[in-house]
């Protein structure tokens, strides 16, 4: 990794520098993860006094449990629709937008803010307006002669969820795929009109292949926000239910851990929600690194 | 005010990268000197060795009497001219140049006195409260300036201060930095890969190659006398034109060769030596094909073919010659024009 | 580009309208709601226009909370709330500026080392390593205490990498200029990458800030007194009951709100820079 072509030279300074943020590192996040790795390798008794050496027996266990493997299933559904849902209405958006002069940045600002709201608030914001009681969702739905019921039916609640979730990341898309879109050089689409292209025909053609990089980028950071920070939507609205319809990975590992104290099982999940990051950023430093060198 | 001395300096780079292999060289007291050559021949490597910016691989550095190999850039009492100026962008003209007295101690008075005097000195008194991103090329490049000139240190060093601005701007700040060394008599290091700035700003000229020097004169020497081929083929534009004795002898050279230097076996020509009337002294006659006709103005560049070969060849000729391309042309180079080399070793022959 | 479509341009229109009224929406309705009383609100459906009852719900909520909830006033846990985003976002901000620092302007040993120290926490968001993470902040004795809200959480791969980027455009001449000019490495820090960082601070504030003010799962796991709830996880603790009360959490729902959305809203341009320049 690069330095400056000069640098300072150092022997106690720049160790210095780095102690904040590598002993912060090493206390709250090296030692616990580490901790979550030899938990998961181990079992304890009931009462909480001995735990024995049981190698990946705890993730053996995970996976033959059908609750985990619903889990599993149900983070994959949701992180998907999330991601699509949040996408699809962020591109529709940007390129309207982006076809706008006068009035781009008055839109630009009524659609940004949401950004700036706590996924617990947008959770409780949708909970609310689908509330089966007195929301005002279901009383239209009631009039189209569906029943809406999130407390009872799970595909109501991953419905409402999603909604959650995919409302509240629609403001990061939009602004990646505006930068996006902004970053197009006008002349190809000038050159594409002269060629005869039409405005729908140009979006297929000539916009959206080269919003590749972009589009690829937005479906890597989707699917971690869906898996990852929507724990607080979760947990402020279904707490997982109705009858685990909700159940994504990270919310189970919290419910088994600190709700149901089963600490073997709830640190082999740690362990798997780990891997599945590393893997994600990975790919993601990948992409970043082959953007670099377009 | 002190002279530079540098003894058997070089750089290595991560085992085996040689960038600088090996350089004596003295500069006294109030020289103005110029390190020139193409890019790549270590010249700015070795003027950010004497500024303290790159590390010193081998050899001894001294300014005045002192061994600086060791001292940090602020201990070594020299003041730097960046290519891109390298100004703050964040303070003001003024700040900019008094930067380097505040971390020096001095105090306000006499940090005021001196930004005032340098700018005086630079026309840019006017723009002391302006941050660098409102002046022009040449403005910031006078701020460059002053911001080593306040500092009045033992000696300036100049990486390629000139070649950010435009062909106009340049000519008129080499004539500012000349009047200004000769005004100061700061000992002066120069880099550039211009040989036009380097010939006429120079006391003298060091000419670099592949981290070593080629050859140490005063401009005038170096353009009459060049040591080497590489030398030739540098300074002086358009380039020497470099014939093979043999070829001249098969055209006819009537003995006017027999007598060149041992060893000789290529001979330049200056574009201007090559002459299309007669002169009356003894003389080559080569025969050529008018390929290119370039006016420049109060001169023209002929670019011919040669008869028998194809080796480029430029003659330069003042004035507008009433030629047409493709016309046969007859130049004629007389004895005490002809440099003599060895192709082999690249060396003036007959030293 | 000359196009001369109206009713394209129309259309345009029509859906952005529609995209942000459905932004807008869901926020819309709690601010109606919180203006009615909860017995106007339980009546049947939800009243699309403002009721009469919005100071009084907004002041009680401000003043006394929900009690028999376990919400103490918002005026408390806004507070609360921002100590906690302020010490995150100048504890992320100060020891990621220090540490790009150390890694892009010295050569020393172990460095490759310590940047993939640095690097593993963008891996590890705290919900994956909840349970261990809380046992160490338990036995460092920081439950219920602004210390345990905030220092797990500002070791921020994502600051650190932002400052390098931006340290590596910054033309090596800038240093050598100033060690000419006989600054030590602090005094160049201090004097000239501050300065020349301060766009990129600021940017980085905005969107540290909002990550600050709008954490979840942590103050709700180590804060038991309710002296240290923060404004986001109250709410929570309000929607939880068996008869929410919510027009109340309506109006907390707002006040939670309001101060990320303004800093957004003010310093969109900086925003918008941190957000996309920063690439998460």
């Amino acid at each position: 990794m690069q330095t400056k072509r000069m640098t300072y030279p150092g022997r106690f300074l720049p160790y210095a520098l780095l102690a904040p943020q590598v002993i912060v590192t090493l206390i709250f996040f090296i030692w616990p993860a580490g901790q979550a790795l030899y938990q998961s390798l181990l079992r304890e008794d009931a009462f909480g006094l001995r735990s024995t050496f049981v190698g990946l027996e705890n993730f053996a266990r995970l996976f033959r449990d059908g609750s985990y493997v619903n889990s599993l299933s149900v983070t994959v559904v949701f992180a998907v629709g999330t991601t699509l849902l949040s996408m699809t209405v962020a591109l529709l958006l940007a390129s309207t937008v982006n076809r706008m002069i006068r009035s781009r940045s008055t839109y630009t600002t009524l659609l940004v803010w949401p950004y700036a709201i706590a996924p617990a608030l947008a959770g409780v914001l949708w909970w609310f307006i689908f509330n089966p009681s007195i929301g005002i969702v279901p009383y239209m739905l009631e009039m189209v002669g569906y029943q809406w019921n999130h407390r009872n039916s799970g595909s109501d609640a991953m419905l409402l969820v999603i909604f959650a979730a995919a409302w509240k990341q629609i403001s990061y898309n939009f602004l990646f795929f505006l930068a996006g879109l902004q970053s197009i050089p006008q002349s190809l689409i000038e050159a594409a009109s002269i060629d005869g292209a039409s405005p729908t025909k140009r979006f297929w053609t000539i916009i959206f292949p080269l919003l590749t990089p972009t589009t690829f980028f937005l479906l890597v950071v989707n699917v971690v926000y869906a898996m990852f920070d929507t724990f607080a939507i979760i947990h402020a609205t279904t707490a997982g239910g109705p009858a685990q319809a909700t159940n994504i990975l990270v919310y189970k590992v919290y419910a088994d851990g600190f709700v149901g104290l089963n600490l073997g099982s709830s640190a082999a999940q740690s362990v798997i929600l780990m891997v599945i990051v590393v893997a994600l950023t990975m790919i993601q430093f990948r992409f970043i690194e082959r953007r670099v060198n377009y | 005010m002190a002279s530079i001395t540098l003894e058997g300096l070089k750089k290595t780079y991560s085992g085996d990268v040689h960038a600088v292999k090996g350089i004596d060289l003295q500069i006294e007291d109030g020289e103005f000197v110029v390190l020139v050559g193409p890019s790549g021949c270590g010249k700015s490597t070795l003027l950010r060795m004497v500024a303290g910016l790159e590390t010193i691989t081998e050899g001894t550095l001294k300014i005045g009497d002192r061994v600086v190999n060791k001292l940090e850039p602020a201990e070594r009492d020299i003041a730097m001219v960046f290519q891109n100026y390298a100004l703050y962008p964040h303070m003001t003209v003024y700040n900019n140049l008094a930067y380097g007295l505040k971390n020096r101690g001095f105090n306000k008075e006499d940090i005021e006195k001196r930004v005032r005097i340098a700018a005086k000195m630079l026309e840019i008194e006017e723009f002391l409260e302006r941050k660098p991103r409102k002046l022009s090329g040449g403005q910031r490049q006078r701020v460059a300036m002053g911001r080593a000139l306040v500092r009045d240190p033992a000696a300036f060093l100049f990486d390629e201060p000139l070649s950010n601005l435009d062909a106009k701007l340049r000519v008129q700040m080499r004539v500012e930095i000349k009047q200004l060394q000769r005004r100061l008599k700061t000992t002066s290091l120069y880099v550039t890969h211009d040989q036009l700035e380097a010939m006429t700003l120079g006391d003298r000229l060091v000419v670099l190659n592949a981290g070593q020097i080629e050859q140490v004169g005063t401009p005038m020497d170096i353009y009459a006398r060049p040591a080497s081929m590489f030398v030739a083929g540098f300074i002086g534009s358009p380039a020497m034109n470099m014939l093979p004795v043999d070829y001249l002898n098969e055209q006819g050279a009537n003995g006017l060769l027999d007598n060149l230097p041992d060893g000789t076996d290529v001979v330049g020509i200056r574009p201007d030596d090559m002459h299309l009337t007669p002169p009356t002294a003894p003389h080559l006659i080569v025969d050529s094909t008018l390929a290119l006709f370039e006016a420049a103005g109060a001169e023209s560049h002929l670019y011919v073919t040669l008869a028998d070969s194809d080796q480029p060849t430029v003659i330069r000729v003042s004035g507008q010659p009433p030629v047409a391309e493709g016309e046969t042309l007859r130049f004629f180079v007389t004895r005490d024009a002809l440099h003599p080399f060895n192709s082999a070793t690249g060396k003036r022959t007959g030293d | 580009m000359v196009e001369n479509r109206p009713w394209a341009n129309l259309i345009a229109h029509i859906v952005l309208i529609s995209g942000v009224a459905l932004v807008v929406f869901p926020v819309y309705v709690a601010i109606i709601a919180s203006t009615h009383s909860l017995s106007g609100l339980l009546q049947g459906t939800l009243p699309l226009l403002p009721g009469g009852h919005g100071i009084e719900n907004y002041t009680r909520m401000w003043q006394s909370g929900v009690s028999n909830a376990g919400a103490p006033p918002a005026a408390l846990m806004l507070w609360n709330s921002f100590i906690m985003a302020m010490a995150i976002t100048v504890g992320k901000l100060s020891i990621s500026l220090l540490s790009a620092f150390a890694i892009v302007y010295f050569r020393f040993r172990f460095r490759m080392f310590f940047f993939w120290v640095i690097f593993v926490t963008l891996m590890l968001p705290v919900e994956v390593r909840i349970i261990p993470t809380f046992k160490v902040v338990a036995d460092l004795k920081m439950l219920n205490s602004f210390a345990g809200l905030s220092i797990p959480l500002i070791a921020s791969a994502t600051a650190t990498f932002l400052f390098r980027q931006f340290f590596m455009t910054i033309p090596e001449e800038m240093l050598e200029a100033a060690r000419v000019d006989g600054a030590g490495p602090l005094k160049f820090f201090k004097d000239i990458l501050m300065p020349l960082s301060v766009t990129n601070i600021a940017a980085l504030f905005v969107i540290m800030f909002i990550y600050g003010w709008n954490q979840y799962l942590w103050p709700l796991i180590i804060t038991t007194d309710p002296d240290y709830y923060t404004i986001v996880m109250g709410i929570q603790r309000m929607t939880s009951e068996e008869n929410p009360q919510w027009q109340l959490v309506m109006a907390a729902v707002v006040m939670a709100a309001l101060p990320p959305v303004l800093v957004i809203l003010f310093m969109q341009r900086l925003f918008v820079k941190g957000l996309t320049e920063t690439e998460k």
